[in-house]
């Protein structure tokens, strides 16, 4: 199957896009850039500019502070959009635990997006509602 | 058939292939020839020029030659005015692209880019293969065979340099028999004619720019919104050049350009219906028109490595690769040319390298050559020591004239090695991916970087004690970055890595 139609398919079981109609998925498809990382390769640098928010395709990646592994992100999780949404750089490595391969989209391009897309948005707001959740659960 | 028989690199064995011939080839066996690196290079085509042989169909390139910088052509800061030429070490190779063209335009004709690509290859002079088609790959121990319509060649490490050029169309029902970009018809036999073209990257935007006096309609359609180059200040989206049916359609004219996705193409006739439905509301539109093409973009003719395990991504299906440009999957396998744009490196900003084009794989295949020199060959090249009191004005002049950086922004960087007991050493250009992911000496490496908004700015990269840190220095509006402050800018960001008097690496 083409790549493109491939990844529309794909993301249309992420809860991330599980609003958009089938165009839709499509112009994602069509604006994100698609990537690939080996395993252990960094997708995200701790301290570097220039990130973007990025979607897993296939594939499980690290969060990793400081060297160590905090927790684990699989198909369909989503990062990156802390620094974008701060406008500050990454707080954490991502690094791919295997082959990875993911769609990305730069950080000056994502709060049109969002406006763009409100279902996106408030699927994301939900995904940082459950983050807090589960770390005000840890802290407590 | 004194031709024929001339003909170098028989089927056998060799240390090394490179398989193809067109720009990238040329300048990773160039490279390779001055190192002293026996290898074969093997090509389908009849002469050198790969895709520049029959595109772009409009017969003019979008990478510009400026004749006039006032800096001598045979020198390397001339390099950054020429993004044409291939690179050279002696000076009458140098620039050949600025001496081919005819002074019509900086943007060469395909011809002069065609021209310019042999004339390097006989001035140099390049050995290939012609004529000599690469249909098969198998692992045969630490080998791998190539079947060819010549016969068999072994050889433990094989670049293939065989360009981006494969037409590629989405799965949209009837868009099989609709022409694809390279099968483009004269263009008057277009004349007054209704034409729809899917896609709406620089191909596309092309053919719209080249049917402006011709077609009655133009249809530019596909499901994202267009991007212009002049605003994401990159080489990411349509070209300056092609602009003008994007005018024509802000201002009414003849020309729709659509962010629709389409479903289906069907021939009704002597004409076609597409139907298509729009990104943002999901809107159906129906269009009937004399002619569709498939300006669908081009993916990797890998043939059959993705079963000896050459995995590849999106649509172009590149091979994923290291920042040395190896298959990230399969040893020994490597790329050069436009493939290498499945090197991604940094990509900040989502800002792509140029590894896509002449200016920026020229680099790549440099670096290469290099790198396979030492890590396949067993070779030490030679490195310059630089004393401690020239550090600062090396790597600001680097940064401000380099041609590799300029071109291969966030992507090459000019690195030196910091080492206690041999002193400061310039390590040449490196993949800045691979500068900053692998552990290492004390070390610094500059690149110039761009953030899609800003004018270009230098970033400095200190790894000290295995960690690399990013420190970004200003933009400055007229592009140099040799001044006072950022003297002082540097001696700060490399106090982390060398003593305050940058007379003594730090222990």
């Amino acid at each position: 199957m083409a790549a493109q139609d491939d990844v529309a398919d794909t993301i249309a079981g992420f809860a991330l896009f599980a609003d958009l109609s089938a165009p839709q998925r499509e112009q994602v498809a069509h604006l994100f850039d698609e990537a690939w990382f080996s395993e252990g390769e960094r997708i995200l640098r701790q301290g570097f500019s220039g990130s973007g928010l990025y979607v897993i395709l296939d594939g499980a990646a690290a969060i990793r502070i400081d060297g160590v592994d905090r927790a684990t992100l699989q198909a369909g999780d989503y990062f990156g959009e802390i620094s974008v949404l701060l406008g500050e750089l990454p707080n954490a490595d991502i690094v791919a635990l295997r082959r990875l391969r993911c769609l990305v989209l730069p950080s000056a391009q994502v709060e049109a997006f969002l406006k763009a897309h409100p279902n996106v948005m408030f699927r994301l707001l939900q995904g940082e509602a459950r983050k807090v959740r589960t770390t005000t659960k840890w802290l407590s | 058939m004194a031709e024929l028989a001339q003909r170098p690199f028989p089927p056998g064995h060799y240390r090394l292939i490179i398989v193809g011939s067109g720009p990238g080839a040329l300048q990773l066996t160039y490279c390779l020839d001055r190192l002293g690196i026996d290898h074969a290079v093997l090509s389908a085509d009849p002469g050198p020029g790969g895709m520049f042989r029959r595109w772009p169909v409009f017969q003019r390139m979008l990478s510009w030659t400026k004749p006039f910088t006032g800096f001598e052509r045979e020198s390397r800061v001339y390099e950054r005015y020429d993004w044409n030429s291939l690179l050279a070490e002696e000076p009458a190779s140098r620039a050949v692209m600025a001496r081919v063209m005819d002074g019509s335009s900086y943007f060469p004709s395909r011809p002069e880019m065609e021209r310019g690509l042999v004339t390097f290859a006989e001035m140099a002079p390049l050995r290939i293969r012609f004529g000599c088609h690469w249909e098969t790959t198998q692992k045969d121990g630490g080998d791998y065979v190539l079947g060819t319509s010549d016969g068999e060649y072994r050889t433990p490490l094989v670049v293939f340099a065989v360009g981006v050029a494969e037409p590629w169309r989405p799965a949209i029902p009837g868009l099989e028999n609709v022409p694809h970009y390279g099968e483009l018809r004269a263009a008057e036999t277009y004349a007054d004619r209704r034409v729809f073209i899917i896609g709406k990257q620089n191909s596309g935007f092309e053919i719209a720019t080249g049917l402006l006096p011709l077609a009655r309609q133009i249809v530019l359609a596909s499901p994202s919104a267009t991007k212009l180059s002049v605003n994401t200040h990159s080489l990411v989206g349509v070209r300056a050049r092609y602009v003008q049916p994007y005018e024509d359609s802000v201002l009414a004219g003849g020309v729709v350009v659509l962010d629709a996705s389409i479903d289906e193409v069907k021939r009704v006739g002597d004409r076609y219906q597409v139907q298509t439905r729009r990104a943002h509301d999901g809107a159906a539109l129906s269009f009937e028109v004399d002619d569709v093409i498939a300006a669908t973009g081009f993916a990797t003719p890998l043939r059959d490595l993705t079963q000896l395990g050459v995995a590849t991504f999106g649509q172009s299906r590149l091979p994923a690769q290291t920042p040395f440009w190896e298959s990230a999957t399969v040893p020994g396998i490597y790329f050069a040319g436009t493939i290498n744009q499945g090197a991604p490196g940094l990509k900040k900003h989502g800002i792509p390298s140029n590894s896509g084009a002449v200016q920026g794989y020229r680099y790549n295949a440099r670096v290469l050559a290099r790198h396979l020199a030492e890590s396949q060959f067993g070779m030490r090249l030679p490195r310059r020591r630089v004393d401690a009191g020239e550090v600062v004005s090396h790597l600001l002049a680097e940064v401000s004239r380099g041609p590799e950086l300029w071109h291969q922004r966030s992507y090459l960087a000019r690195v030196l090695v910091i080492d206690a007991d041999q002193g400061i050493v310039d390590d040449g250009i490196a993949p800045l991916a691979h500068f900053v992911d692998s552990a290492g000496p004390n070390a610094v490496a500059v690149a110039l970087e761009s953030n899609g908004r800003d004018d270009p700015y230098p970033a400095v990269y200190v790894r000290r004690d295995g960690e690399v840190t990013e420190h970004l220095l200003e933009p400055h509006p007229l592009l140099n970055f040799e001044g006072d402050e950022y003297q002082k800018a540097m001696i700060a960001t490399l106090d982390r890595v060398l003593s305050p008097s940058l007379s003594q690496p730090q222990r």
